[in-house]
């Protein structure tokens, strides 16, 4: 199970990232940055697994249990918070763009170039 | 250690006051609040600067490692983490003064988001712990994609941002991933504890790709080519005040970023084959230099040409830096000091011909700076500090990065490249100068292909005349700080025995995991050679030579101008291409450390 986690992790990165360069919509490519992202939440994860462990949570366990590891879920919500963050400004940037010029096409861009 | 904690919580809180009165304030005050909040995060990194005889390390919550496992999160502090968050605030205070001059606004949003883009940076220079950086990191990405697309309603800015967040997003993720791998390996987050962990095992597959990820991440934010194309964009449309910010502190904290954990968390494991790093960032660095050189040379668009003069001089710090010596660090701390302060006092002094006549186009301003007589004199004195010319700070720094260059066998191609750099970006700048503020020469001729770049922020514009003195009085002093920078006794001294203490892995896992509390020894750097002389006074004539080529209306050569022509294509200001660039850099240097180190 674990080694098919990490190869979800890359094959996520993969496709979001080459989703990114081949968009053709502002929206599509934050969507595919999210997916990118969540290729970092299933690396996280999968390194913290323990089999047959348990949540981390100790209050109704006894000490000793074997528990998957409280750290990486940690970040993993540290790093959902941040990433969230980046599309809700991304996509608002795009709402700005529709709005104001009626295009979300990336390849109308260029006002700035060389 | 609690003045630690209150350098990151003063700006933090400070912003989120601003944040949260900005409904209840009717017109903005000039930023007082905002530069008073400033002020105190610059005496407070001061402070922690003054404490860090030897190394400063804070656990917050009083969470001390145990038997060299670190449970908590630390603030570790060297000498030069220290000053660079001096520095970094010293520009974040010049940047909210001069907000306050120029841009308009109705509420004390601008100043909130400030104040939280500079406590990123200071935490980032302060943090000891993988993971806090690439929080801090992504604080001060999210802060500066807003505040450069501050002026949203105009298309340019708009475009810059976006483009801007979604590098800086990829390279989020990429250093993310990054440091999964590396936890993976170590189970840690302690900069020093990873350090250790990773020196007991071998330099595999899983090291290396973890490295060059976290690399790349890294070289994102410092536009280190072929992560650079972001960069011109951003600078062109962002308000002049985040320009300072971006240009002085945000590309040198990339690069800061990346040495602090290459030299406590990875130089144990990859010092066997420092070889092969060590030719890998010279020549991404090299590249990053001349690249960013030629095109800074092709600009007429003032922010876009200081935009690439960044590049180049950051190239040129990264090839300091990748060394990998005592000498290297000490020389690039003071150069990357004094070009900040240089390229602060640049953009000042763009900011306050773009507040005249609302343009940034060398051909439409050609000698329309005239009556600004006094900016012009600053404008020429910063291009001679960007050549390195004595007694500035840039050239005692570059001479040390030069000796470096010559003790590393294999490299002593290496100053000629750093001297010709300075040259042609100085060159340029002497060349606006002269065109701008004299009138001498031709006028620029068109670019042929670059786009509308040149629409203008409308905030910026709106007080006519109220700023002009105001405006070239901080960019004097910038200008002296950094010429008098290279006369101050001692400063050299300073940056080696902070350089000492920046490279010594041992000595800070000892600090950060075992709580040895050693003073850092104290060393001398060598004065100027004959030879750096030689080169500064080589790099001077040369960027006059080069304006005065250009002010002839000489063309660039054919192969050059094609080249040229290439390269703008290149930067197309659309996402997706930018993103290629960027996965097609990481992959490149993956394969090459791969091979090279395995």
């Amino acid at each position: 199970v674990n080694a098919l986690a990490y190869v979800v992790a890359v094959w996520l990165l993969l496709a979001g990232l080459y989703g990114v360069v081949t968009s053709r919509h502002l929206v599509h490519l934050v969507l595919c940055l999210s997916v990118a992202q969540s290729s970092t939440y299933v690396l996280l994860l999968a390194i913290g697994y323990r089999g047959g462990g348990r949540a981390p949570v100790f209050s109704d366990l006894p000490a000793g249990t074997p528990v998957v590891d409280p750290v990486v879920q940690a970040l993993t919500l540290t790093d959902i918070v941040v990433q969230a963050t980046v599309t809700a400004v991304l996509l608002a940037l795009t709402v700005q763009a529709a709005k104001r010029f009626g295009s979300v096409d990336p390849d109308d861009l260029g006002a700035l170039r060389g | 250690m609690t003045s630690a904690a209150l350098a990151l919580l003063v700006p933090v809180l400070g912003g989120c006051g601003l944040a949260a009165a900005s409904p209840l304030v009717s017109s903005r005050r000039a930023g007082a609040p905002a530069i008073a909040v400033g002020v105190a995060t610059l005496a407070l990194c001061a402070v922690v600067l003054g404490g860090t005889d030897g190394r400063v390390v804070a656990w917050f919550g009083g969470w001390h490692p145990r038997g060299g496992a670190a449970i908590g999160v630390a603030f570790a502090i060297d000498p030069l983490g220290g000053a660079l968050a001096v520095f970094v605030a010293a520009l974040g205070v010049t940047a909210l003064v001069l907000a306050a001059r120029l841009i308009v606004v109705e509420d004390l949003l601008f100043d909130a988001l400030v104040l939280v883009f500079l406590a990123a940076m200071v935490g980032f220079a302060f943090s000891g712990d993988l993971f806090d950086q690439f929080v801090f990191l992504e604080l001060m990405a999210i802060a500066g994609v807003v505040l450069v697309g501050y002026e949203v309603g105009q298309r340019a800015p708009l475009e810059g941002s976006l483009t801007f967040g979604v590098t800086m997003a990829i390279g989020s993720i990429l250093l993310l991933f990054g440091i999964g791998l590396v936890y993976g390996r170590t189970g840690a987050l302690n900069l020093a504890q990873i350090g250790r962990e990773l020196d007991r095992g071998p330099l595999d597959l899983l090291v290396v790709m973890a490295f060059a990820l976290i690399a790349a991440g890294m070289l994102v934010k410092a536009a280190i080519v072929p992560f650079h194309l972001w960069t011109a964009d951003a600078y062109a449309v962002a308000p002049t005040p985040i320009c300072i910010l971006l240009a002085g502190a945000f590309a040198e904290l990339g690069l800061y970023g990346l040495f602090r954990i290459y030299w406590t968390a990875f130089a144990g494991v990859m010092g066997g084959e420092e070889e092969v790093l060590r030719a890998v960032l010279v020549g991404a660095g090299a590249l990053s230099a001349v690249l960013g050189a030629v095109m800074c040379l092709a600009q007429h668009h003032l922010k876009r040409l200081l935009a690439f003069a960044t590049i180049a001089q950051v190239g040129l710090f990264l090839m300091g830096l990748g060394l990998l010596s005592v000498a290297g660090v000490a020389g690039v701390a003071l150069w990357a000091a004094g070009d900040g302060l240089v390229k602060a006092a640049l953009f000042a002094c763009v900011a306050a011909v773009q507040h005249r006549w609302d343009s940034t186009d060398e051909r439409e301003l050609h000698g329309r700076g005239r009556s600004l007589w006094p900016l012009g004199i600053v404008f020429a004195a910063c291009a001679l500090v960007i050549a390195s010319s004595p007694p500035s700070g840039s050239f005692l720094g570059r001479a040390l990065v030069e000796d470096a260059a010559l003790a590393a066998p294999g490299y002593a191609w290496v100053p000629a490249v750093l001297a010709g750099v300075n040259a042609i970006v100085a060159g340029a700048l002497l060349r606006v100068a002269a065109r701008v503020f004299a009138g001498w020469g031709r006028p620029a001729r068109r670019d042929a292909r670059a786009g509308g770049a040149d629409e203008d922020t409308t905030a910026e514009r709106d007080q006519p005349d109220r700023g002009a003195a105001t405006l070239w009085l901080p960019a004097a002093v910038l200008a002296l700080i950094a010429i008098l920078g290279g006369l101050t006794p001692g400063l050299a001294d300073a940056a080696a025995r902070a350089a000492g203490a920046f490279v010594d892995t041992h000595a800070y896992a000892a600090a950060v995991l075992d709580g040895a509390r050693a003073t850092i020894p104290d060393a001398s750097a060598p004065g100027p050679t004959a030879t750096a002389l030689l080169y500064a006074a080589g790099s001077t004539a040369g960027a006059f030579a080069i304006a005065a080529a250009a002010l002839r209306g000489a063309a660039l050569p054919r192969p050059v101008h094609r080249s040229v022509e290439w390269l703008r294509a290149m930067h197309d200001g659309r996402p997706g291409s930018y993103a290629a660039w960027t996965v097609a850099g990481t992959a490149v240097m993956a394969a090459v450390l791969t091979i090279g180190l395995r």
